[in-house]
C-alpha cells in the first residue's frame, strides 16, 4: 500500500507492507538507515524519531497509520545535512563508541533540549532512560548533552 | 491486513461493527510488538489515534473523566486529579513509550502488570465502553476478568475511564529491577480518601487480575478512625506491619521470570507499610 508523509522536510511516498513498522519503512523503503533496528519492541530507543514533533520509537508505529504525518529522523535534524549541535557535542565529548545507539540518543537529546534547554543531570538521565548504550557508561553521553545545552537552545 | 485510519469515534465504531476481525491500534506499544515478532497479525486494524473525542480530559466538580487516548506523557504534564496516577504514569517505559502509550491501551491490553490499573482499582474507577449501539459503564474490578482478559466485546472501544477526585493522599509504588523500562515485579496503589472515609488498596503483578486488598482496606480505615482522618498521624510500626501482612495475604502471586511468589508477598508488605505511612502525611 502507498504511504505518503512529510519526511525530514520533504513530501515522500513509498510502497509499504500493511503490517510493517515505520522503522522498516524508513530503513528499507526510504533508505534512511540512521534509525537503527535492535530490539523491535520499544526497549532500546535506537529507532527514535520525531513523529509530529514527539519522540517515539519508530518500530512501534504502524507505517500505514503514519499517512500524512510529519517524521524527522537523525538524518534530518539539520536542513542542510550538516552536523547538528547535539551531534557536534557527541563528537567533542567522545560520547560515541560503536555508534549504533548514537542516532537514537541524538534524536532523544534534541527532543529533551527543545523542551528543557538547561536540564539537570537527573533530568538528562530520565529523558534518555529509553535509549540503551551497551558500550559506554553513559557518563560521556550525559556530558555531551550538557555541552550541547550550553547556549544552543535559547 | 487492512488498515483503516479513523477520523471520528463513530467512524471507528462503525468499522469495528462491520469487521469482526479488526483490532484497534492507538500508541502501538503493545500491538506492534506482537506484530513485529510475528506472534499476532490481525486481519485488519483501525487506527484510533487521530480521534479528537478520545483525547479529552475533564477534571471538574470532584470528578475526573480521562478519555482513552490520553497518553502517559500528558498525565505528567496536565492536571489529572490523581497523584497516584501521575506517579504510575512516570514509571511507564521511557519518554518514547510515554509519548505513544495511552490509558486506553493499558485497559485494552489489561495485563496484570499494567501500571495504571492498580490506581484505577484503588480509586474505584469505572471504565466507559462504547459500541455502535451505545455506552456502558463498568467498575474496573468487573471490567478485568483475567490476565489480558476483559469483558470488552470486539465491537466496543474503551472510550474513557472515570473516577472521583479522592484528594492528595495517594501513593503508587512499583518494584522492579531498575527504575526505567521495567515491568513491575509487583506494584501497589493506595488511596486514603478522607472525604469519603475510605481506604483503597490495589495490587498489580500479584495475581491473574489486579487485586483489591479488601481486608487491608478495612484495617486501614479502622486505623484512620482511631487516629483521626486528616490528622496526619502515622500509625505505630505494629499497626503498619499488620496492614502489610494483610496486603501480602490478599496477593495471589506466582513464581515467574520476574520474581518469586515469596518475594512478591514480601515486597508488597513493605510497599504497603511505606505507602500508608506516606499517604497519611499527605492527607
Amino acid at each position: 500500500m502507498k504511504l505518503s508523509l512529510r519526511l525530514n522536510g520533504a513530501d515522500r511516498t513509498a510502497d509499504v507492507a500493511p503490517h510493517e513498522s515505520l522503522l522498516t519503512a524508513l530503513r528499507e523503503r526510504f533508505v534512511l538507515p540512521g534509525s537503527k533496528n535492535a530490539c523491535d519492541q520499544g526497549e532500546c530507543g535506537s529507532c527514535s524519531v520525531l513523529l509530529d514533533g514527539e519522540l517515539v520509537c519508530s518500530c512501534l508505529v504502524l507505517a500505514a497509520a503514519a499517512e500524512g504525518r510529519e517524521v524527522r529522523t537523525a538524518e534530518g535534524l539539520t536542513p542542510d545535512g550538516g552536523l547538528h549541535p547535539v551531534q557536534r557535542a557527541f563528537v567533542e565529548a567522545g560520547a560515541v563508541q560503536c555508534g549504533f545507539c548514537t542516532p537514537g540518543l541524538i534524536v532523544a537529546a534534541d527532543a529533551l533540549l527543545r523542551a528543557e534547554p538547561e536540564p539537570t543531570v537527573a533530568e538528562i538521565r530520565e529523558a534518555l532512560a529509553g535509549n540503551i548504550c551497551r558500550c559506554t557508561g553513559y557518563g560521556r553521553i550525559v556530558d555531551a548533552v550538557q555541552r550541547a545545552s550550553k547556549g544552543i537552545y535559547e | 491486513m487492512d488498515v483503516e485510519i479513523a477520523r471520528t469515534l463513530d467512524g471507528a465504531l462503525a468499522y469495528l461493527a462491520s469487521r469482526p476481525d479488526a483490532e484497534p491500534i492507538a500508541g502501538g506499544t503493545d500491538l506492534m510488538v506482537e506484530m513485529n515478532f510475528g506472534r499476532h497479525r490481525p486481519k485488519a486494524v483501525v487506527a484510533i489515534d487521530r480521534i479528537d473525542e478520545l483525547r479529552e480530559l475533564l477534571v471538574a466538580h470532584g470528578r475526573v473523566r480521562m478519555s482513552a487516548g490520553v497518553t502517559y506523557a500528558r498525565m505528567l504534564r496536565e492536571e489529572i486529579g490523581s497523584p497516584a496516577m501521575r506517579q504510575a504514569a512516570r514509571t511507564v517505559g521511557s519518554p518514547q513509550i510515554r509519548n505513544a502509550g495511552t490509558i486506553g491501551g493499558n485497559l485494552g491490553t489489561c495485563s496484570p502488570a499494567g501500571d495504571t490499573l492498580p490506581v484505577l482499582a484503588a480509586l474505584d474507577a469505572s471504565v466507559v465502553l462504547r459500541s455502535a449501539s451505545g455506552d456502558r459503564r463498568v467498575p474496573f474490578t468487573q471490567y478485568m476478568t483475567g490476565p489480558k482478559k476483559t469483558i470488552r466485546r470486539h465491537d466496543e472501544l474503551v472510550v474513557a475511564v472515570e473516577w472521583n477526585d479522592a484528594g492528595d493522599a495517594q501513593v503508587f509504588m512499583k518494584a522492579g529491577t531498575r527504575n526505567a523500562m521495567v515491568i513491575a515485579v509487583a506494584s501497589l496503589a493506595l488511596v486514603v480518601d478522607g472525604r469519603r472515609s475510605r481506604v483503597g488498596i490495589a495490587l498489580g503483578s500479584s495475581g491473574p487480575t489486579i487485586i483489591r486488598a479488601t481486608e487491608a482496606e478495612r484495617f486501614g480505615e479502622g486505623l484512620m478512625d482511631e487516629t483521626g482522618w486528616g490528622r496526619r498521624r502515622v500509625p505505630s510500626d505494629a499497626a503498619l506491619a499488620e496492614l502489610g501482612s494483610r496486603v501480602a495475604a490478599a496477593a495471589r502471586p506466582i513464581d515467574d521470570v520476574r520474581g518469586t511468589a515469596a518475594y512478591r508477598r514480601h515486597v508488597l508488605s513493605v510497599m504497603a507499610r511505606r505507602a500508608f505511612a506516606r499517604a497519611v502525611l499527605l492527607a
